[in-house]
């Protein structure tokens, strides 16, 4: 098969991933596009793995490795992101990214309240 | 010990009185009475001493020098003569009955401390200008008195009148400073050298260039610090200050200090006819407008004030017709009967309640009250007039003798013109002085009304003062007058015939005058009630005499005079008091002519600052500011767009990396 | 043999592995593309089940079976499990919601557009003869991978798992803070947030809604949590 089917899918996948985290406002979505990125990073890692063990280039099959590697840890950071995002809702009402403004210049919008659960919001995350 | 080594400590003990009354005054508050009457009490048996020592003898002349100085040598020195050991001696009189009587006069006041550390240091910086040999040393005691005054005219911080009579006492005695520094370097340059001996030698054979220059720049500072005429203007202001301090600087210190200059460089001035002559008529202008002016004011303290004016201008008369010893000898009466006639007007006012003459006129038993101001007050003012035997007057005609001599053409320095005018006007004032005395001993003693309110009697350490300083006024004069000559220059200062018939006449035609006026004015009194006492009528005096002082001007308008009709200086001066109550309008003109030009430089300039300099400022600013808003445009907050922007300058920048490693 | 050096297979040459990937690459593509794009959030996570399943597909015609079947025990198994959990938690509508995207949405456009042509042509470029030799033994079945996980990256994985324990402790920790904000004594967190109607210290409201959630999430989001860590192990 030729290498470049799942490099060429890979690279589609990782930038509709990209726009999804880029034009997405629920910060859900943005992590289930986040997924789908760390997804084709492990198509392109088992196409190159597989390609190269039998080419005899590689034989520590480190690109299975590290695929693995790469579901724990993007299960973790799954885990973690929803906990933030849930503990911004819980703080904010909203977990919109595009409300998420503290860091404006000029703060109009942000209340003393606001000030507030936004602090505490970091404190938690 | 030496002469030398207690002259130098007469100075030196109130200085340290000084120094330890500042550091001590908070920690332990037993000391301060201690620290500052014993010092300047030493000061005075040491200035006695020094002056039994020096016995109007040969001068003594001791100088050091510490260190090289540049082109000028400044010198460390002593210049003890006659004149200095008297003044001295005068000083530390008055200084030590001013700390006594203050003892008792602020007892209760917050501020006492550092009062009386002031007085001190305001002492020994007399004495140093009084014994020192050497210019520049003088200069250093003239300017701390400067500031010492500040300080003390200002003690009642609190009132608008005394801060701003603190500033124009100081800006007005440092105007004159600046030329009088100036003609001190003029003098030292051609003389090369600071030493008053050394200058003195040059004058004497005639090393001087430009001796009319150098004379008229000292007198711009002497006219400031002895309040003469065009610089007088912020002696009357000063009273807002303590009666204490009122005393010390009229009667011993800070206006005597001008006048011993005079005294003391008197050759450098007779170098020049000229300002032998501007001398002359800046004391007749002086001494006639102040009298003019004392009759008119309603303050008993701003009477005083221009009275000291007035006999100051009797004293630069005496120099401008060459006649030191005479200058001197009145600088010696005037200052005792001056401070006596401030420190019982301290007490009167305290027992009074108020500072005004008209009220006091509408107060019966004033002299039962405080028998000891009373008599001693009577007595001081007997010598203000110059009436014989009292001290004042032997002074005083010392004085005119010496202008008649000088008019007659007698005196070898001063030109006879400059003896005319001290003459005509010395007799002029001799009648304005014994108008105002007697007006104003009519007024607060012999007035009729509500009877004065009984505040107790007087602190021991105030009455007794009246009484001290009450001998000399009434002794010094005829005692001194045959012994004196053999302390000064030689020259004689018996009364002349002539002169002393003229005077007293005048005097007793004034002081007759005003008894008449009050005669008929004092019917009057009843009918127009007029009244403001202080709100605490039974504090301690010092603060007796702020309130009086801060209810003056709600009162009756103005700090100067009152609308009384039952005045005698109203009727006497007729049209002209209107002019005299207001000083001749002089602080009118000095704001017309200096403050409001300087007022509106000041605003130009701040005009060319804010609009002009600020515009190029804020011009400079303008595009950083631009910039700044179109970068504060991007921090939107979303992070989303922060991605966005990365991610696009990553693939920029990739594209850019790979076209060039392909090189395309 | 050097699969660079010689080019044995055309770059259009068709084989029933390549027909196959292809058309699973395009379902995965565009089940991708629906998630990003799609205005139902919940559609979006059930799009994200195909394009997940699409791969593990990819893997199995890649022959890298382990990580196949490792894809859809913790991809489809959990994480989505988990994300449409936390949709729900955060009361995500149901249905079209017309705001999904943001204004964002044409420079992102722009971004992953370039982004793409730019990586595609360079894949392209440089891959384009690169042949894969699937004959011969699988490249990835369990044997290989387990042989090759447990003698030559031991360490690694088991610095990997001290890394699952601090998430797994960093989200305790960021559940037990918000209960013990809103409860102080928690015998019971569900009973006790749920029961008190008031939240001792803070006075605003959403917060105390989220708080009552919050309380309720710690429980299966650990759980989830927990299981999802034992997958992937």
């Amino acid at each position: 098969m030729h290498l470049a089917y799942p490099a060429v899918l890979s690279a589609l996948l990782f930038c509709t991933g990209l726009y999804g985290v880029l034009a997405r406002r629920n910060a859900i979505l943005v992590l289930m596009s986040v997924e789908l990125m760390l997804n084709a990073v492990n198509l392109n890692l088992v196409a190159f793995d597989v390609w190269l063990s039998k080419a005899a280039r590689d034989t520590l099959h480190s690109g299975q490795a590290l695929t693995l590697f790469t579901i724990a840890v993007a299960a973790a950071e799954i885990g973690i992101g929803l906990a933030i995002v849930l503990a911004v809702h819980r703080n904010r009402g909203t977990s919109d990214i595009d409300r998420l403004r503290d860091t404006a210049e000029g703060h109009e919008d942000g209340t003393p309240t606001d000030g507030a659960a936004d602090e505490k919001a970091e404190a938690t995350a | 010990m030496t002469t030398t080594t207690l002259a130098v400590l007469v100075p030196l003990l109130p200085f340290l009185g000084a120094v330890a009354g500042l550091l001590l005054g908070r920690a332990a508050p037993g000391f301060v009475r201690p620290l500052a009457v014993l010092p300047t009490l030493a000061a005075l048996a040491l200035a006695c001493t020094v002056a039994a020592d020096q016995g109007g003898g040969r001068a003594v002349d001791a100088h050091t020098e510490l260190t090289p100085t540049g082109s000028v040598p400044i010198e460390l020195a002593l210049y003890i003569d006659g004149f200095a050991v008297l003044v001295a001696v005068l000083v530390a009189f008055v200084a030590a009955c001013v700390q006594i009587y203050s003892t008792g006069y602020l007892r209760d006041d917050p501020r006492y401390p550092s009062y009386a550390a002031l007085v001190s240091l305001f002492t020994s910086a007399m004495l140093l200008v009084v014994y020192s040999g050497d210019l520049i040393v003088l200069l250093v005691g003239w300017e701390v008195m400067g500031i010492c005054s500040y300080f003390l005219v200002g003690h009642y911080w609190e009132t608008p009148e005394a801060r701003a009579a603190s500033i124009k006492a100081f800006l007005v005695t440092k105007l004159g400073d600046v030329p009088f520094l100036i003609g001190l370097f003029a003098l030292a340059t051609d003389a090369g050298s600071f030493r008053i001996t050394t200058v003195l030698g040059t004058v004497a054979h005639g090393g001087l260039h430009h001796p009319t220059l150098v004379g008229l720049l000292l007198l711009c500072g002497v006219a400031g610090k002895s309040a003469q005429f065009p610089l007088h203007t912020w002696l009357p202001d000063a009273m807002a200050g303590p009666t204490p301090v009122s005393a010390l600087i009229h009667a011993a210190t800070m206006v005597a200090a001008g006048v011993y200059f005079v005294a003391r460089l008197l050759p450098v001035f007779e170098a020049a006819a000229a300002v032998m002559v501007v001398l002359a008529v800046m004391g007749a202008v002086t001494m006639v407008g102040s009298a003019l002016a004392a009759l008119a004011q309603d303050d008993i303290k701003r009477v005083l004030a221009y009275s000291t004016i007035g006999q100051l201008g009797y004293m630069t008369g005496a120099l401008a017709v060459g006649d030191r010893g005479a200058a001197v000898f009145h600088l010696l009466s005037h200052g005792a009967f001056k401070a006596l006639l401030f420190l019982a007007a301290g007490v009167i006012i305290h027992a009074a309640g108020t500072n005004s003459l008209a009220v006091m006129s509408r107060t019966s038993g004033l002299r039962d009250r405080v028998p000891d101001a009373y008599w001693t007050m009577t007595v001081a003012l007997l010598a203000l007039a110059a009436i014989p035997p009292f001290s004042g007057f032997f002074s005083k005609e010392s004085v005119l003798g010496a202008a008649e001599h000088a008019a007659t053409g007698h005196a070898e320095h001063a030109p006879g013109s400059a003896g005319w005018i001290v003459l005509v006007a010395g007799l002029a004032t001799a009648l304005l002085t014994a108008a105002y005395a007697t007006r104003l001993w009519l007024l607060a003693f012999r007035g009729r009304g509500a009877a004065a309110a009984d505040h107790g009697r007087q602190p021991l350490s105030m009455t007794v003062i009246l009484w001290v300083l009450a001998v000399p006024s009434l002794a010094f004069g005829g005692f001194a007058y045959r012994s004196l000559p053999g302390w000064f220059d030689g020259r004689a200062l018996t009364p002349t015939l002539t002169t002393s018939v003229l005077g007293t006449g005048l005097a007793l035609v004034g002081g007759l005058a005003t008894y008449g006026t009050w005669q008929r004015t004092r019917t009057l009194a009843a009918r127009a009630p007029l009244g403001a006492v202080a709100a605490h009528p039974e504090g301690d005096a010092g603060l007796v005499e702020a309130e009086a002082i801060a209810a003056h001007e709600p009162a009756f308008g103005d700090v100067a005079h009152a609308p009384d009709p039952a005045d005698p200086g109203r009727l006497l001066l007729g049209p002209l008091h209107r002019h005299a109550a207001d000083g001749f309008h002089l602080d009118a003109v000095y704001d017309a002519l200096f403050v409001r030009p300087v007022l509106a430089a000041a605003s130009l300039v701040q005009f060319l600052d804010r609009e002009v300099v600020e515009t190029y400022v804020r011009g400079a600013g303008a595009l950083p500011r631009l910039l700044g808003a179109a970068v504060r445009r991007a921090q939107t907050g979303n992070v989303q767009t922060y991605v966005s922007a990365l991610l696009a300058g990553t693939v920029v920048l990739a594209v850019a990396v790979l076209l060039v490693a392909t090189g395309a | 043999m050097s699969p660079l050096t010689q080019a044995p297979h055309g770059f259009l040459s068709p084989t029933g592995v390549e027909i196959a990937f292809l058309l699973v690459g395009l379902v995965t593509f565009g089940a991708a593309l629906v998630t990003v794009t799609t205005r139902q959030l919940v559609h979006a996570a059930l799009w994200l089940v195909v394009a997940l399943g699409g791969l593990a597909v990819e893997y199995l015609l890649l022959t890298a079976e382990f990580i196949a079947w490792v894809q859809v025990l913790i991809y489809v198994g959990s994480v989505v499990v988990l994300l449409l959990f936390g949709l729900m938690l955060t009361k995500a509508p149901i249905g079209r919601s017309p705001d999904a995207d943001s204004g964002n949405r044409w420079v992102a456009l722009a971004v992953a557009v370039v982004a793409a042509a730019a990586l595609v042509w360079v894949v392209v470029d440089a891959f384009r003869t690169t042949w894969i030799d699937l004959d011969g033994a699988a490249a990835g079945s369990t044997k290989v991978t387990g042989a090759s996980l447990f003698q030559n990256w031991v360490l690694p994985f088991e610095a990997l798992s001290v890394l699952l324990l601090a998430a797994l402790v960093g989200a305790i920790v960021l559940s037990r803070k918000a209960k013990a904000e809103s409860a102080p004594p928690p015998v019971n967190g569900r009973a006790v947030t749920g029961s008190s109607p008031s939240v001792t210290g803070s006075g605003i409201h959403p917060i105390e809604q989220g708080g009552e959630h919050g309380s309720k999430l710690v429980s299966t989001r650990g759980s989830e949590q927990g299981s999802e860590q034992e997958g992937a192990r």
